[in-house]
């Protein structure tokens, strides 16, 4: 039995999908949040994946995932500054309550 | 011929992280579904290891399970009332996630299965193309050729900086 390149990609796939229904169904701000970095999480390994299987002289998928990786954790911290900020103005991180974005 | 080890790793690693992520998005308490996300940045960083990226997978550890997870433990503990759930989610909500997600679900598959290989190569084989040294990483990272990232990397400090000054912007006391 070989591990193919199939075998990494399926792990992928449910996981990307695990977050694409967190994030439809979750109404806590956190828990989107955790949704979305599931998704990120996904994109980061399959970047691995094609540049491990398909083209493993080249380093290009290990760059941009290093990349990802900073940038999500900058988004995440802007993330949560914001939340703890709606947080600290309407007293819940309920989706379906926050209806307008003013301060 | 995969060696055993490589293959009981993987299918460890593959059906702890999918049940983590499944239940990081189902659980009912908000700080276990945090958890449950820590376990699958783990796995995930296995998955780095075994795929012959040492240096990605400690920056995996370090950067997103150390960091990232205490930002949202962080979180958590300011934004809710003690004992308190993250509660039912409402019905057609629900609905649309599932078609949402089984949709998705069935297409990617589709399209990963019916997808023209372009080589087939089994792990062994990829892996036997040489490890990659540190000294390599840092000539990539900070090169200024082809296939070098000194632009992106100036760029992403920049952005940190910015992330910074925006997350104290935001985040103070009026």
């Amino acid at each position: 039995m070989d591990l193919s390149i199939l075998w990494y990609l399926v792990p992928s796939v449910l996981m990307f999908v695990c977050g694409v229904f967190g994030f439809v169904t979750r109404k806590n701000m956190v828990a989107v949040l955790i949704s979305l970095e599931l998704i990120l999480n996904s994109a980061d390994l399959n970047f691995i994946i094609f540049n491990r299987f398909l083209f493993p002289h080249q380093m290009e998928g290990m760059m941009f995932t290093l990349f990802s990786i900073a940038i999500a954790a900058a988004e995440t911290a802007i993330a949560i500054a914001i939340i703890i900020n709606i947080y600290r103005q309407i007293g819940n991180t309920d989706i379906r309550e926050i209806t307008k974005m003013r301060f | 011929m995969e060696s055993v080890g490589n293959i009981v790793l993987y299918f460890i690693v593959a059906i702890v992280m999918v049940a983590c992520s499944f239940m990081a998005v189902r659980t009912r308490k908000i700080l276990r579904s945090a958890t449950y996300l820590l376990f699958v940045l783990i796995c995930t960083a296995v998955f780095y290891f075994q795929l012959g990226y040492q240096f990605l997978g400690a920056v995996q550890i370090a950067v997103y399970a150390g960091g990232i997870m205490v930002l949202f433990v962080f979180a958590i503990l300011l934004t809710r009332r003690p004992d308190e759930n993250s509660n039912d989610l409402t019905s057609h909500r629900r609905v649309w996630g599932t078609i949402c997600s089984v949709t998705a679900t069935v297409l990617l598959l589709l399209a990963i299965f019916k997808m023209p290989v372009i080589n087939d190569l089994s792990l062994t084989q990829v892996l036997g193309n040489g490890e990659i040294t540190m000294k390599q990483i840092g000539e990539t990272m900070l090169g200024t050729e082809r296939y070098q990232y000194m632009l992106p990397f100036e760029a992403v400090s920049v952005l940190l900086l910015a992330c910074i000054i925006g997350g104290v912007v935001v985040a103070r006391k009026r």
